[in-house]
């Protein structure tokens, strides 16, 4: 992953409530086994007729916002489904950050972990985003990660929460595997600690059977 | 010092690393459940890693969301024809044998749903840490376990080192008192509760529902409300364990047997919410005031009782509020201030991990038997495992959905998530004991109203939404 720092994108709002992970892609979009193209299905049923053309009159279609880059939605933003398409889509649809003034907590943590960010703000600057970017498309805001301040056109600067663990992650482009694979050491620890429970299902007739055809074929 | 919630304690007693201030708490997981659509490119990055799957013994994969439900063909095998499906399901099957991890290969007997094999092998056990990729995790909270959905990163990092970064929720008391009347079910209470809270209400917690309708439950009542715990936007929703949740669990595969049960179901006990634990928020619910419920909207927090008639948006004060129940009755064909009683359905779907296991089928059989679907009506009865298909047909189960005119079919998330095959038409109606109205969930343009089994089944005899409480009082006086 690139390291995340500062960034300057234009805006554009899609000012609708709790939109859920169906809307964002569709599940029929979800019988991939890789993540490429998924930025093509971004709201499929919102932007494409049963033929496949655009729908002119859905944003995201509009010729004034193409190649926007923070995509402003409405409260609870990636409600429902926990599938991580939906930041895949979103990032391949070329998208950095979503705003808005909650999101569903497993959207949230999966767009922390592709570079895509959740940015919380107030109702009242939300509000005032929705408006901006309706008004003009070309309206930008600027985004610092580091000072985790989101800074509106008439140079107002907004804090935005991110926790501690997930911003060093994206400021340095490593993902949180490589974190999780140090505590090798404490892992094993525990399962030794808490053998007793960690350790009931190794019989698993199931797991003697998958070991046992590994085994031949190594 | 105040006591511990029953979250509480499971959470403190898997944690490999505190939470710090820098840090994220390392979460410790039992039971890692898999499934085909969100876990290919978990293994891909596993591979890339030259990285193992830590603990297959702990891992489960099954197939369920991309596969279809259509009847057997005379080789026995359930045909799927959908390439994408089909290179879906290989990459499963590779995946499974080249990390060491057991696979409940399509139409096997173990195979279903992923959160109905779980407590159906016995997998699930109160006190446990479990994990998915797919929300409806939530389901195993009924077990007393903490049990959630995690995305496909996750997955890898749970594959890895069978731990996870978390940071610890919030807690929240949800307290239904009272006695369900006949024809109201464990689905109308959490539709009640979502309505409450809001599609977002519960985010930021983990939900443990309690009092005396929530104790009174069966354990597949339990997991239906569990179920849909994150449809009010929770991580999770827990009931404590009680001789219910042993009961259930007693002799099942996995179960712990001898000895070792015993010292288990010690452990158990001591799981649930001491007296004087303190809840971040608390909601309270009268059960003796449920009816059945339905959703009107686009979201499952668009309900209402069924009695009652879909809201005008021009009476609500918060503007985008007003917008989104403008859009979602737009979308749904529905007028302000209309019953939704008496509205003519195209398809009733009875299945999915919310209500497709053997009780939600026996009620629906029950309620069934000696009728007809209603002309124009087509009625999907999708059982959620192999074994529950079974036992349905062992018990004739079957012979009355068909001789009634539905369709049986064969195990999985079929109408519930509309990618394979099975999907309703743009511009239908649908009463779905599923967990999710959202635009086009079931189906581009289908229109779905969620609802209990009873209600399904009333409304597929009748080919009108109807409230199953007439027909149920009907059936007990017979």
């Amino acid at each position: 992953m690139d390291p995340i720092t500062t960034f300057e994108g234009r805006v554009v709002a899609l000012p609708i409530n709790d939109i859920d992970t169906d809307q964002i892609i569709p599940a029929r979009y979800l019988k991939v086994t890789d993540k490429a193209g998924l930025g093509a299905a971004l709201f499929s049923d919102w932007r494409y007729n049963a033929d496949g053309s655009p729908k002119p009159e859905f944003i995201l279609n509009q010729a004034e916002h193409q190649g926007a880059s923070i995509l402003v939605g409405g409260h609870n933003f990636g409600c429902g489904s926990s599938r991580e398409h939906a930041p895949w889509a979103l990032v391949g649809a070329g998208f950095q950050a979503v705003v808005s003034t909650y999101f569903a907590d497993i959207f949230r943590s999966n767009s922390l972990k592709n570079g895509l960010l959740p940015i919380i703000v107030d109702e009242e600057t939300h509000q005032q985003l929705i408006s901006l970017a309706e008004e003009d498309a070309l309206t930008q805001v600027k985004i610092d990660l580091a000072s985790q301040i989101l800074t509106l056109p008439d140079g107002r600067g907004v804090t935005f929460p991110i926790d501690g663990f997930s911003k060093h992650c994206l400021l340095n482009g490593v993902d949180q595997l490589g974190y999780l694979m140090s505590l090798e050491t404490p892992i094993a620890a525990y399962e030794e600690a808490n053998a007793a429970r960690v350790n009931t299902l190794l019989g698993r007739p199931d797991i003697r059977r998958v070991t046992f055809r590994l085994r031949r074929r190594t | 010092m105040s006591g511990k919630t029953l979250f509480e304690k499971v959470w403190n007693q898997h944690l490999v690393r505190p939470e710090t201030d820098e840090l994220p708490a390392a979460l410790y997981i039992d039971l890692h459940l898999v499934h085909e659509v969100t876990s290919p490119q978990a293994f891909t990055q596993l591979r890339e890693r030259g990285l193992k799957a830590r603990r297959p013994d702990r891992t489960l994969a099954t197939m369920d969301h991309s596969t279809p439900t259509t009847p057997r063909g005379a080789d026995g095998l359930i045909p799927v024809t959908d390439v994408q499906a089909i290179s879906q399901l290989n990459v499963m099957r590779k995946n499974c044998a080249d990390f060491g991890i057991p696979l409940y290969d399509l139409g096997t007997i173990n195979q279903g749903i992923v959160h109905v094999i779980g407590p159906e092998q016995g997998l699930t056990q109160p006190g446990m840490t479990i994990v998915c990729g797919d929300s409806h995790t939530s389901t195993h909270g009924a077990f007393g376990a903490l049990a959630f959905g995690i995305g496909t990163s996750e997955v890898a990092h749970v594959l890895a080192t069978q731990t996870l970064l978390q940071y610890k929720p919030k807690t929240m008391a949800i307290r239904v008192d009272g006695r369900l009347e006949a024809g109201v079910s464990a689905k109308d209470i959490i539709l009640a509760i979502i309505a409450k809270i809001g599609v977002g209400g519960g985010t930021g917690y983990v939900l443990e529902y309690m009092g005396e309708a929530i104790r009174s439950l069966g354990m597949e009542g339990r997991m239906t409300i569990c179920n849909m715990s994150i449809e009010g936007g929770a991580r999770a929703g827990m009931v404590a364990p009680d001789d219910k949740t042993f009961e259930y669990i007693a002799g099942r595969p996995y179960a712990p047997k001898g000895a070792a049960w015993d010292q288990a179901v010690a452990g158990w006990r001591s799981l649930p919410t001491d007296d004087d634990a303190v809840f971040d928020a608390e909601v309270t619910l009268n059960a003796d005031e449920l009816v059945p419920m339905i959703t009107y909207g686009t979201n499952p927090g668009m309900g209402m009782p069924i009695t009652g008639y879909v809201p005008d948006p021009d009476k609500m004060r918060d503007v985008s509020q007003k917008l989104a129940l403008d859009k979602a009755l737009h979308y749904m064909g529905l007028q302000p201030g209309e019953p939704l009683i008496g509205k003519k359905v195209d398809v009733v779907f009875i299945g999915s991990c919310t209500n497709s296991r053997i009780g939600d089928l026996r009620e629906a059989a029950k309620f069934i038997k000696g009728h007809h679907v209603a002309d124009g009506v087509r009625l999907m009865v999708v059982p959620g495992s192999q074994r529950v298909k079974v036992q349905a047909e062992a018990e004739g189960l079957d012979q009355i959905f068909r001789e009634a005119g539905a369709e049986w079919r064969e195990a999985g998330c079929s109408m519930c998530i509309a990618m394979n095959g099975d999907q309703l038409q743009p511009g239908q109606y649908a009463v779905s004991t599923s967990n999710r109205n959202f635009e086009g969930r079931q189906g581009k343009g289908g229109r779905t109203f969620l609802a209990s089994p009873l209600t399904a089944t009333a409304t597929a005899i009748s080919g009108v939404v109807t409230d199953p409480r007439a027909m149920v009082r009907a059936m007990e006086h017979a």
